[in-house]
């Protein structure tokens, strides 16, 4: 646009630029041809994305014989840069002597940079392959404990990833 | 005084000290963990360690008094490498234990890992196991293997509590601290030891895993158990004080405070018994009203009253400025003579230390501020005989529960009108006809006298309903700084009160009068420029450590009556 609002053109356009008919056919080329090459989109929600190891999804805590790894040390609500953990630790009779009562994540606040994974002591808290979050309200988006726990079993394959690249 | 030299500049200092204090007194800083200023020097932490010419090894400067012409080097490459030799041979055995360890944050072994360390280990071997959640007593817990043996703990109950049951057993790195057997570390300042060990082998069990220390902010306050006044930080997280520790202050408390100060003296402040704005009785039933009916209540109900047939209790418990505005609504407002206070005395709770018999903060600070019978007033006992005889029937207390008082509980329903200022639901408040919820020390600024005469200030470290941390000035977190209402931890639960000498002033002002102090700082100015004991005082003069007020020994109740 010009400066009082003219279409500016350095010159007329040809017959058969103004007809499209070249890029209409350039444009069917290229479709034809990514018809034949391998598909990288999925039928989501009947098809899902299996992410692998190294992907950052939502932050959860580990469990190993039905306890938290979690010693409640509060490093990584400490480093993490939204403030989206917030932990209570209490007294445990097991070894560790502290757990926490309360572990909670801010889902909306949490920017998935993994800072509590790399500054957790203990293994305890790893980002998980899930990505899938919907909320219809801010306390829906507070996870507790009930929703971050999850066995080492089943987050062998992070885990691994994990020491392997320490 | 001796001409010495260290790291280069010279100083005079007096010759009876030694190489760390001389350092101290000049602002250079030698690292150390068994040295205390106030404890016998033992000198087996060897962390002080500094270079002095003509010397032929290395010397620990806690030990080591200055010379004349001594010329010394905290910085050589010699003391360095000496000092993280030191601080190697310290983490060999120290567990891996900082996680779970309540000193993380404010442990003198991490920081000086940081500063003066190799920042590695080489040591591959097991470390040596040791007794962990040890009770030494009903207030202090130790975990043995992060004891790194600096006798702090053991000299500070031998010499200021003179409790001496504690001691080393074994040898080398085998050496455990422990109690002689069938004691307990369980004297009145006990716990004490707690910041005075250097690391987190000894830790508070009212305190433990209740917050990162990270997590807090801290405020400067006094304690108010006893009428010493000890200075505190105050440590809040989402509006909670979670703990008191001492505040060296030289004039009161030093380094020190006791157990039952430390202990039971915060934590009405965030208890559920607080009440959540004023209260009015209706139908014989105490019920919540806002403050403007609360207020005009009180008007209306005190115009049915003789002057003569009022009196004011203040207290011991409220600040200087509460006490001050206080006589001053009862006497020129109210027209009452009839003002005193209730004394605390617990008999024979005292020692030559620290804690005092009378188990309030401010008992001078009120004579000072006026709470004492005007010519021909009444004083707290004719108060009570004048309510059991009827001359007394509308009585106005201020931050005190007198029912606890057998005479006053005997006396209290013969009264026709009762207000109370009270931030709790106490007996008192109970029996009363208006309650209007008054701040906690906690929760206002103003000021104290101790029995000393120390006038000290203390500042809010809770936020009220009509405060804001960020607004007011408080001390804030980075939790504090980055809350929103979206976090569960960015609504912290804030109580409708507010300072007594701020309900008193609309009290006075609803009645007619033209009280014009729009905070704390306004009275104390009043008071400074009407009260001769505290001229010359101002909230900055005071500032972190407070002020004797002039002419002490004229403060017995007698010369400041007259
Ligand atoms: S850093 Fe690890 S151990 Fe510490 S509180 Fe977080 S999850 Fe728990
Ligand atoms: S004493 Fe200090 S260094 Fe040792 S575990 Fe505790 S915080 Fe860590
Ligand atoms: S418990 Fe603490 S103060 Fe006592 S000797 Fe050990 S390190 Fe020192
Ligand atoms: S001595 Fe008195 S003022 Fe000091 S801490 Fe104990 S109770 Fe509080």
């Amino acid at each position: 646009m010009g400066h009082n609002g003219k279409m500016i053109r350095k010159k007329d356009l040809t017959f058969l630029q103004k007809s499209y008919i070249p890029e209409i056919l350039k444009g069917m080329r290229q479709t034809i041809a990514e018809m034949f090459k391998p598909k990288f989109t999925f039928r989501y929600p009947e098809e899902r994305f299996r992410p692998n190891p190294s992907f950052r999804g939502r932050p959860v805590l580990v469990q190993e014989n039905e306890v938290e790894r979690c010693v409640a040390c509060g490093l990584c609500s400490r480093v993490c840069p939204a403030l989206a953990i917030e932990v209570q630790a209490s007294e445990t009779e097991l070894e560790k002597e502290r757990y926490p009562i309360k572990f909670e994540i801010n889902m909306v606040r949490c920017i998935f940079c993994g800072f509590c994974e790399e500054v957790c002591p203990e293994e305890a808290i790893v980002m998980s392959n899930e990505y899938e979050l919907v909320f219809s309200s801010q306390e829906e988006a507070l996870f507790g404990k009930d929703r971050l726990l999850k066995s080492a079993e089943e987050l062998k394959p992070r885990l691994e990833f994990l020491r392997l690249n320490r | 005084m001796a001409k010495i030299t260290i790291d280069g500049k010279e100083f005079d200092v007096d010759p009876k000290l030694t190489v760390i204090q001389a350092a101290e007194q000049n602002g250079i800083e030698i690292p150390h963990f068994c040295w205390h200023s106030k404890l016998s020097v033992s000198g087996n932490c060897r962390m002080c360690l500094v270079e002095v010419e003509k010397m032929p090894k290395l010397a620990i400067s806690c030990a080591t008094q200055v010379t004349e012409g001594m010329v010394v080097k905290t910085q050589s490459d010699r003391v360095l490498q000496a000092r993280k030799a030191v601080m190697e041979f310290l983490l060999i055995n120290h567990p891996l234990d900082c996680p779970i360890c309540d000193e993380a944050g404010e442990c003198k072994l991490q920081d000086y890992s940081y500063k003066h360390s190799i920042g590695y280990s080489r040591f591959d071997e097991n470390k040596v196991h040791k007794p962990k959640r040890v009770e030494l007593g009903p207030n202090v817990m130790l975990d043995v293997e992060r004891c790194i043996m600096c006798s702090r703990c053991i000299r500070f109950s031998d010499e200021i509590a003179h409790q001496p049951v504690l001691t080393f057993t074994q040898r080398g790195t085998h050496v455990v601290l422990t109690t002689f057997p069938g004691t307990k570390l369980d004297n009145p300042y006990a716990m004490n030891v707690i910041e005075l060990c250097p690391v987190g082998a000894l830790t508070s069990r009212d305190f433990r895993f209740r917050s990162r220390v990270w997590e807090m902010s801290s405020t400067e306050s006094i304690c108010i158990g006893c009428s010493r006044g000890c200075n505190t930080y105050a440590w809040v997280r989402q509006n909670e004080v979670l703990r008191l520790t001492p505040r060296l202050n030289e004039g009161v408390n030093s380094y020190w405070m006791c157990d039952a100060g430390r202990l039971n003296t915060f934590k009405f402040v965030n208890s559920k018994d607080r009440l959540n704005g004023p209260l009015v009785r209706k139908d014989n039933e105490l019920v919540e009203v806002g403050w403007d009916e609360a207020i005009a209540r009180v008007v209306s109900e005190l115009k049915g009253f003789k002057k003569s047939e009022i009196a004011g209790i203040g207290s011991p418990f409220a600040t200087n400025e509460d006490n001050y505005v206080f006589q001053k609504v009862m006497r020129e407002v109210l027209g009452t003579k009839n003002v005193d206070f209730v004394s605390h005395i617990q008999e024979g709770d005292e020692d030559d230390f620290l804690i005092r018999s009378d188990k309030t903060p401010n008992s001078t600070g009120a004579r000072i501020a006026g709470v004492r019978p005007g010519e021909g007033g009444l004083d707290v006992t004719k108060i009570i005989s004048g309510i059991v005889d009827g001359t007394i029937k509308a009585l106005y207390v201020l931050e005190d529960d007198i029912a606890q008082d057998p005479g006053f509980a005997a006396a209290l329903e013969n009264l026709q009108l009762l207000v109370v200022h009270s931030p709790v639901l106490n007996k008192t408040a109970e029996a009363a006809d208006v309650v209007l919820s008054c701040s906690t020390y906690a929760e206002k600024n103003g000021t104290f006298t101790n029995f000393l005469g120390h006038t000290q200030r203390i500042r809010p470290a809770v936020a009220t309903q009509e405060q804001d941390r960020a607004r007011d000035g408080f001390a804030m977190s980075r939790w504090d700084k980055f809350a929103s209402q979206n976090d569960r931890w960015g609504r912290p639960i804030k109580k409708d009160a507010r300072p007594s000498w701020r309900i008193l002033t609309a009290l006075a002002n609803a009645m007619g009068a033209k009280l014009r102090y729009a905070s704390s700082e306004d009275v104390f100015k009043e008071m400074s420029e009407r009260i001769g004991t505290l001229r010359g005082m101002t909230y900055l003069r005071l500032g972190s450590l407070g002020q004797k007020v002039t002419e002490v020994e004229k403060l017995t109740p007698q010369a400041i009556s007259a």
